[in-house]
């Protein structure tokens, strides 16, 4: 098989796996407590039977479950995520309006937690048994089993409120009105705090990944091999053990990757972050299910994106997954 | 066994690990002795800080309950719903990945598939969206929580029965003539135990980390005190009485690393083969 068939393959298979998560919806929508017609109405503050046959009708209510599905399917298929009757705008409106800011943070606090994962997993590996990877370790250890939103609170407590280094809430110093480049400057010093605080917890997980794997790498017969021609100690460490080690980690680093666009709702409901975590835990507590739905898809939808980018990566750098391998 | 004592008692964070939690259990089994008044209760003035004023070493909250009391009570919920969904998990993952595992083809593709399907979705947002429309009920946040958890499970549990169904022991059973779900169960699924247990350690504690966010989010039982409740109900006064959020945070994260701990040290006697090898 050649590697335009394996992508398309691929391909293929994220897109059944989203319409199988879009038949979820549709049930956990149908499953969400009130009937949707009796809420609309009383949002407009006109909850008399007339006015919500009426709505019914006109949102397809009435019909039968199938065709309401057909509906619904056909929608989303036309990028149609239904209204927020709450917020008086089309969800995908409300959604794409948050997901810059939701990406910026994601993808920031990821990137951090692999590289400072990495360099400190790396970092424990060589002294392996001395006082540092001892610290290293227990460190890593303790941040993961702490809780995401309690270290973002803690840390808005410390860095913020007492030493006053950076701001507590929000993604821009409101009324600033700054331009260029302090524009760019406040916005990160706003980013510092969640990204650090959502990529702690993912930070532990990947330096114990690379840690064990260095390890475990090194144990290898070609890298005794290595040794036993005489290469250089550091030549081993850098072609050899390295480009191994590194490559699992950062698969299972990429596939991870869905558990951010979960933490992100806790870090953006801490921070004020409007992103679509925070969009999330608005319609939670305002019950509008249409909306929280329908960021519950998009962002399921980025994780499938994310995994085929990672899986195609990961064939184009390894020669030893052959184009049609273990997806 | 005697060995696995052994190995487990040289460990010394294994140990540790099992201190703590042994202190947390305790203080959940005896919560209702130590505090019988409900936690929900005001005792005393608001905002008392820790060690300020006797019978309240750890302070009173924004409505001023007993902030020991919510976290003895706190105690009970974290770890009944950190068992029981580990348990339903379990009771998911195991046969699917075991029927998957044993019988391969068609049976293997399919249950792969779904589970694949539910390790894809973000798992804390699919908790929450469950958690919303269901209700936040006690039943609920745990079953919520099981059905997000299993498909690792299912997955280790597969990998297992896979390496395992060829071994010579399932042969012999099978010219004993032991029809298959006895062999499955009787006979493959005890060998695989260890790797299982040890997993059910983690999952443990990562069940009680994801009950606390939801409960911070607001979902959780209304009726019943949780540390996560706690720690949510005391962010609008953080700037105040910061220690509101500290000290029910604190008892997640001990109570999260004791397992944590617990689970390597039960790898390592497990598995003495494999030992420090990490995950």
């Amino acid at each position: 098989m050649d590697i335009v068939t394996a992508i398309v393959g691929r391909l293929l298979k994220a897109v059944i796996t989203l319409l199988m998560i879009v038949i979820l919806n549709f049930f956990l929508i149908h499953a969400a407590p009130g009937d949707p017609a009796a809420v609309m109405a009383g949002e407009a503050g006109a909850a008399d039977a007339k006015y919500i046959a009426q709505l019914r009708e006109q949102f397809g209510l009435d019909q039968p479950l199938m065709v309401q599905f057909w509906n619904y399917v056909s929608g989303v298929l036309q990028l149609d995520l239904g209204y927020s009757y709450r917020q008086q705008m089309p969800v995908l409106d409300l959604i794409l309006e948050r997901l810059p800011a939701t990406l910026i943070l994601t993808l920031t606090a990821f990137g951090m937690s692999l590289l400072l994962g990495i360099v400190f997993g790396l970092a424990a590996a060589a002294r392996q048994g001395k006082w540092s990877d001892t610290v290293i370790t227990s460190l890593s250890l303790l941040f993961y089993a702490t809780p995401l939103f309690w270290v973002a609170l803690m840390a808005v407590v410390l860095f913020s409120v007492k030493l006053g280094w950076f701001p507590a809430f929000g993604y821009e110093t409101v009324g600033a009105d700054y331009v260029g480049f302090q524009m760019v400057l406040d916005r990160l010093k706003h980013l510092v705090l969640p990204a650090f605080t959502l990529g702690l917890f993912f930070m532990a997980v990947y330096l114990r990944m690379t840690r064990s794997s260095v390890l475990e790498v090194s144990q290898m017969d070609f890298v005794k091999t290595a040794r036993a021609k005489g290469l250089q100690e550091n030549v081993i460490r850098r072609r050899h053990i390295l480009r191994n080690a590194l490559l699992p980690v950062v698969t299972l680093a990429g596939l991870q990757a869905g558990q951010l666009v979960g933490g992100a709702v806790l870090t953006e409901t801490v921070f004020a972050w409007p992103g679509i975590g925070r969009l999330m835990f608005e319609s939670l507590t305002a019950r509008d299910y249409n909306t929280l739905l329908g960021v519950f898809l998009i962002s399921a939808a980025m994780v499938i994106l994310f995994n085929v980018v990672t899986d195609l990566v990961y064939r184009l750098i390894d020669p030893r997954i052959g184009a049609g391998g273990a997806a | 066994m005697k060995d696995f004592f052994k190995r487990f008692s040289r460990n010394r964070g294994a140990l540790i690990g099992l201190f703590i939690l042994v202190v947390v259990i305790l203080v959940a089994v005896f919560a209702p002795l130590l505090y019988p008044d409900s936690p929900w209760k005001m005792v005393q003035r608001p905002f008392l800080a820790p060690f300020s004023v006797d019978g309240f070493p750890l302070g009173t909250d924004t409505l001023g309950r007993d902030v020991a009391a919510g976290l003895a009570h706190g105690a009970r919920v974290s770890l009944i719903v950190g068992l029981v969904s580990t348990l339903v998990a379990l009771l998911i993952g195991v046969p699917l990945g075991a029927l998957a595992g044993f019988y391969g083809g068609l049976v293997d593709d399919g249950a792969m598939r779904f589970t694949e399907f539910f390790q894809t979705i973000p798992n804390f947002a699919l908790a929450i969206v469950l958690v919303a429309i269901m209700e936040p009920t006690l039943p609920t946040i745990t079953l919520a929580i099981a059905i997000v958890s299993w498909p690792p499970v299912a997955r280790l549990v597969r990998a297992e029965v896979l390496s395992l169904r060829r071994r010579e022991f399932v042969d012999a059973a099978r010219l004993a003539g032991l029809s298959n779900m006895r062999i499955l169960f009787g006979h493959i699924l005890p060998n695989a135990m260890s790797p299982i247990i040890v997993m059910a350690s983690l999952m443990v504690a990562t069940a009680i980390l994801l009950e606390s966010s939801l409960s911070f989010l607001g979902l959780g039982d209304p009726n019943i005190m949780s540390w996560g409740y706690m720690i949510g109900a005391a962010r609008t006064v953080i700037r105040n009485a910061w220690w509101l959020s500290f000290i029910p945070g604190v008892a997640i994260l001990m109570t999260v690393l004791a397992l944590n701990l617990i689970g390597e040290g039960l790898n390592d006697a497990l598995n003495p083969r494999l030992a420090r090898k990490g995950r």
